[in-house]
């Protein structure tokens, strides 16, 4: 079975978020860049099912200039088999999934899977356009899955629950918690990666369809209003009376 | 040309997240100078439908088909595009939900409009420039996203603006079938198990959270936690190392690989703050923070905190709780 899974190289979880002086970019200076959190669940997940199934491939796609190919080299030592890289700035969700339609299209992948969402531009979106474009089902978020054969048995989490649901492949996922305890390389890994394929492609087209005009940062807070322990039950006249929350 | 809202019913009832979205969808329908629709999905009654017109809806599209109860990608997606063509939508809402998200992405390709998730304020046309804000960087940012495309499509983040109530006004509401095949069910549930919550209230759609971290030292304590939570009407939560050592289930985990929370009250308990778990929380509009060690950074993101020992804070919070009520 073909696995493809595609990763977003985001800024690290613990990164404080700055902007260039007009608000148009991202700040990068000094930012460590790591895999996307919610990418790592469907990485691990893909290993394990083709290692269970003893066959197949797990190939890791992402569509990024050339300083993401750390990361993907990082994917590769966690133990997908060969990498892509569509050579392009990420421009929006939808210019990303006909990057991916096109190379899953090409490539014949059984079971595209990617993280729930970056933890950068928080679309959650490029699951949805990859199915609609490829026509085939998309499952998100998808908490559990598990293949038998051609069939899929994946938990869909709602709001307030979760449903279970059997696709047949090819279909697309997105993944999250607790799906799978993500891998870290070991050494052996890291040792193989760096001879194992990674194949640059030119992106498909340029269409896209948003456009970031400016970011800004929340509003800061006016500062801590601290009640004694010992009155504690005065906070809860604070949030009637002051708050207006309760 | 009009606005198409796409409103989630459960057990015959609007959710709130979709009074919301219904409220966003007309207003703006009046920026547009146009009026608003809506099409509802999941288990809805009439009389609740109806009622939408108190946000400013005027015409409620709704299938009884009983298999559309339950969330089904591919017959939401079908529903929702053949309704927009019938309506001639321009615009379309929907709540950035679960349900939301997956059904938006595909309509967004079969459409051909732009999208927009995370969507925190009424959106600008100035210009024939259509701009919308947006939570991007986990809590951390907001963007301005211009949506270039004819059609838009516009996933509104819960909380994030208020339900209009205009009293008496109701809606038409109209019988609607997309001729769905049994190809457009190939996801639909084998079975759908519903979270077991506290009081009944739901994570994503509350307004008030009581959340707890490490400092609560063990499940066997969280009945401290619930005790408020039941005495507010809060719904309960956690912070990632409580989830990652299963002391609560991985859906009450609030944080950037969580879920993003943005109630009007967040009380924090036990919580130190790292800045992933503040990403899921900042947009809280009133953030308590009750911690033992007063250099705990979660106090820098707080607008009230108690120095103090949980065990000992927290009952005297229930108390005087129950002692407003």
């Amino acid at each position: 079975m073909k696995f493809l899974v595609c990763i977003s190289n985001v800024p690290d979880t613990t990164t404080k978020i700055t902007f260039t002086p007009d608000n148009k970019e991202f700040n990068k200076a000094g930012v460590q860049f790591v895999i996307n959190p919610w990418d790592e669940y469907a990485l691990t997940r893909a290993i394990e099912l083709k290692e269970a199934q003893g066959s197949g491939t797990v190939t890791v796609l992402n569509v990024g200039e050339a300083d993401t190919e750390p990361n993907i080299r990082k994917a590769l030592a966690i133990g997908a088999d060969d990498a892509i890289r569509v050579n392009a700035y990420p421009k929006d969700a939808f210019f990303v999934a006909q990057q991916i339609a096109s190379i899953a299209k090409d490539g014949g992948y059984d079971v595209i899977l990617m993280g729930k969402e970056s933890i950068d531009y928080n679309g959650f979106q490029v699951h949805g356009m990859v199915g609609e474009l490829l026509g085939i089902p998309t499952v998100a978020p998808a908490m559990k899955l598990d293949m038998s054969g051609n069939t899929a048995t994946l938990e869909r989490e709602i709001e307030g629950g979760k449903e279970i649901v059997e696709v047949n492949t090819p279909f697309v996922a997105s993944c999250q918690q607790p799906m799978c305890e993500p891998r870290i390389p070991n050494m052996r890994g890291i040792m193989t990666a760096r001879t194992k394929p990674l194949k640059v492609v030119e992106p498909t087209g340029d269409a896209s369809r948003t456009q970031v005009t400016e970011y800004q940062l929340p509003p800061k807070k006016q500062g801590v209003k601290l009640i004694p322990a010992e009155s504690a039950g005065d906070l809860i006249k604070l949030l009637r009376n002051e708050a207006k929350v309760i | 040309m009009s606005v198409l809202v796409v409103v989630e019913c459960d057990k015959g009832e609007v959710k709130k997240s979709s009074l919301e979205v219904a409220s966003y969808g007309s207003q703006v329908a009046q920026l547009l100078g146009t009026t608003a629709t809506a099409v509802a999905v999941g288990e809805a009654s009439e009389a609740s439908l109806a009622q939408l017109g108190e946000q400013g809806i005027s015409k409620v599209l709704y299938d009884a088909e009983p298999r559309l109860k339950d969330f089904v990608n591919g017959a939401y997606t079908k529903l929702i595009a053949a309704a927009a063509q019938q309506e001639d939508a321009k615009v379309l809402v929907l709540a950035n939900s679960n349900i939301g998200a997956s059904v938006g992405s595909r309509l967004a390709v079969r459409l051909q409009a732009s999208l927009a998730t995370n969507v925190v304020e009424l959106p600008k046309n100035d210009g024939g420039q259509f701009t919308v804000k947006r939570g991007a960087f986990s809590g951390k940012a907001f963007a301005e996203v211009v949506l270039t495309g004819d059609r838009k499509i516009i996933a509104v983040k819960k909380n994030s603006i208020e339900a209009q109530h205009e009293a008496g006004k109701t809606a038409t509401v109209e019988s609607f079938s997309a001729q769905l095949s049994d190809a457009d069910f190939a996801d639909a549930p084998k079975q759908v198990v519903l979270q077991d919550q506290a009081g009944g209230i739901l994570l994503p759609e509350a307004d008030k959270v009581v959340s707890g971290g490490r400092g609560m030292k063990g499940p066997e304590n969280w009945h401290l936690i619930e005790d408020l939570a039941k005495a507010l009407g809060a719904a309960t939560a956690c912070s990632k190392p409580v989830s990652d050592v299963d002391w609560r289930p991985h859906h009450e985990h609030v944080g950037q690989t969580g879920i993003t929370v943005s109630p009007n009250l967040y009380i924090a308990c036990g919580i130190s703050g790292a800045i992933q778990h503040l990403a899921g929380v900042n947009s809280s509009k009133v953030i308590v923070v009750i911690n033992k060690d007063p250099e705990a950074p979660f106090f820098k993101a707080a607008d009230y905190g108690i120095v103090g020992d949980v065990f000992d804070v927290l009952p005297k919070l229930t108390q005087a709780v129950k002692e407003l009520n």
